[in-house]
């Protein structure tokens, strides 16, 4: 079977589940939606400064999102060992980072879909001329964010603390995303083009690269140990 | 359905017969804590091998490292004459019961196998895996989600699932763990079929239960393998008292 059906399935399997709970789409979605309220009550924005606070917002609260996504992850695996049997499958074992990855991904992309048109109605900024690039940073910093993260969420999956082991150990080695990402958007927000923020989309598009190679090629081994 | 030539092959090379396992020497340690100690074990295909032993005796370990999801530190593993730390397709050769049902309780029998079918590529996965749902008698069930399902029927769609890609070598870790004793008995039925016509080792406490399916018998204690014998095994009482003796002498020790 080939690599690419291998990894379909995982995430036709991840997302059968998913739609059977609604586990992971309710805590991310409700979070990221109770978080873009409270920014706005707490900075109360004028429409100027909220054009300037935008691109921290989105990133703080997808951040979290994320996160709170990543750490139920691979939850749906451990209780009866499904890892363990993910592992007995022929393929390649790497696949299961990538199928795990992927729908991550998927799952903070609804999310995205959600609190983009809801931060623009909450703050007044209309955000729809932006839209396809502002699409483009978001994906290629959601991509970094789900690479790294999905590392990490296996390492702390079968730790007693793994709710606050993942944002330690996820944060500081995705900082170049919420950087880069935050500068991206807003210079996407201040009218730029892509061009001009290409320095922050080239460090995301590496950042991307270098942790799902990285993923690929330390998953089985991560899993073992 | 794993095609006939396929199992042929996977039990001789160049038209001499292999073992299904051959391990030599096998160590495994955590740390400071040494789980297996220069474990040699060699099961000709066909054979059930049951291994006995006390908590922490290393069966789950051995298990794991026969099951190609555990490196040993130190020894040899060849399955069906194949090296598992180079050949991936070697997995499909092999089936796996833990204590752990390996099944999604969020998806339906049917569904669980059907995943397990498409994951090992298997060309009529959804034919397979309504053949095992019937197999195993859950077939009124078959559109239940797993985690509506007793401890019998969990281990029975398990040992469905082991069975999905037709595995020439069947790993059972402590299957009747949880199991009452109607629903041991049935998965004990269960296990005699398939008995003879590929390779079993099972690992458990209960000597009735073990001697039921045994060809031969091996007792680990403290990760060595203490005792080896195909001889005997009609005399339960006789099997019993040998096993006690061997765990009294490990619980000595500690």
């Amino acid at each position: 079977m080939g690599a690419l059906s291998t990894v379909g399935l995982l995430v036709w399997k991840d997302l059968t589940l998913e739609l059977r709970t609604k586990e992971i789409l309710t805590a991310m979605g409700v979070f990221a939606l109770l978080a873009a309220v409270i920014f706005n009550f707490a900075f109360s924005p004028s429409p100027a400064q909220a054009l300037a606070l935008l691109p921290g917002m989105l990133w703080v609260t997808l951040t979290f999102a994320a996160t709170l996504g990543l750490s139920r992850s691979f939850v749906l695996e451990r209780d009866q060992q499904c890892l363990e049997a993910l592992r007995l499958f022929p393929s390649d074992r790497s696949l299961i980072y990538l199928g795990k990855a992927a729908a991550n991904l998927l799952f903070l992309l609804v999310v995205e879909a959600l609190i983009l048109p809801a931060m623009a109605v909450i703050s007044g900024v209309a955000l729809l001329p932006y839209l396809l690039p502002l699409a483009l940073v978001l994906l290629l910093g959601s991509v970094g964010l789900v690479a790294v993260g999905t590392i990490f969420s296996a390492i702390s999956v079968n730790t007693r603390i793994r709710e606050v082991l993942l944002p330690v150990l996820l944060f500081p080695i995705a900082s170049p995303v919420l950087i880069s990402g935050v500068k991206a958007t807003m210079g996407i927000l201040a009218g730029r083009t892509l061009l001009d923020v290409l320095p922050g989309l080239r460090i995301l598009a590496i950042f991307d690269l270098m942790f799902v190679v990285l993923g690929y090629l330390l998953f089985d081994f991560l899993l073992e140990e | 359905m794993l095609p006939r030539l396929a199992l042929q092959n996977a039990q001789r090379i160049h038209g001499e017969p292999v073992h299904a396992v051959e391990a030599g020497n096998l160590e495994k340690a955590f740390g400071a804590v040494q789980a297996l100690r220069r474990v040699t074990l060699e099961v000709p295909a066909g054979e059930s091998l049951v291994i006995f032993g006390p908590n922490g005796a290393g069966k789950t370990t051995l298990i794991k490292i026969l099951a190609t999801l555990m490196r040993p530190s130190s020894g040899r593993l060849r399955l069906f004459g194949r090296d598992p730390q180079r050949d991936d397709d070697l997995r499909r050769l092999i089936g796996v019961v833990s204590h752990h049902s390996y099944l999604y309780g969020g998806l339906t029998a049917a569904e669980n196998l059907l995943f397990a079918a498409r994951m090992y590529g298997l060309p009529d996965a959804a034919g397979r895996a309504g053949e095992l749902i019937e197999t195993v008698g859950l077939g009124a069930r078959r559109y239940d989600l797993v985690r509506t399902f007793s401890r019998g029927m969990l281990q029975r769609l398990t040992i469905a699932r082991a069975l999905v890609h037709n595995p020439p070598l069947l790993l059972l870790d402590e299957p009747y763990t949880g199991l009452d004793r109607q629903a041991a008995g049935l998965f004990t039925d269960l296990l005699a079929d398939l008995r003879g016509e590929r390779t079993i080792v099972l690992t458990t406490h209960s000597i009735e239960q073990g001697l039921a399916l045994a060809d031969r018998i091996v007792i680990l204690v403290d990760g060595a393998v203490a005792y080896e014998s195909r001889d005997g095994l009609e005399d339960q009482h006789a099997v019993g008292q040998l096993y006690a003796e061997f765990v009294r002498s490990s619980a000595w020790v500690h």
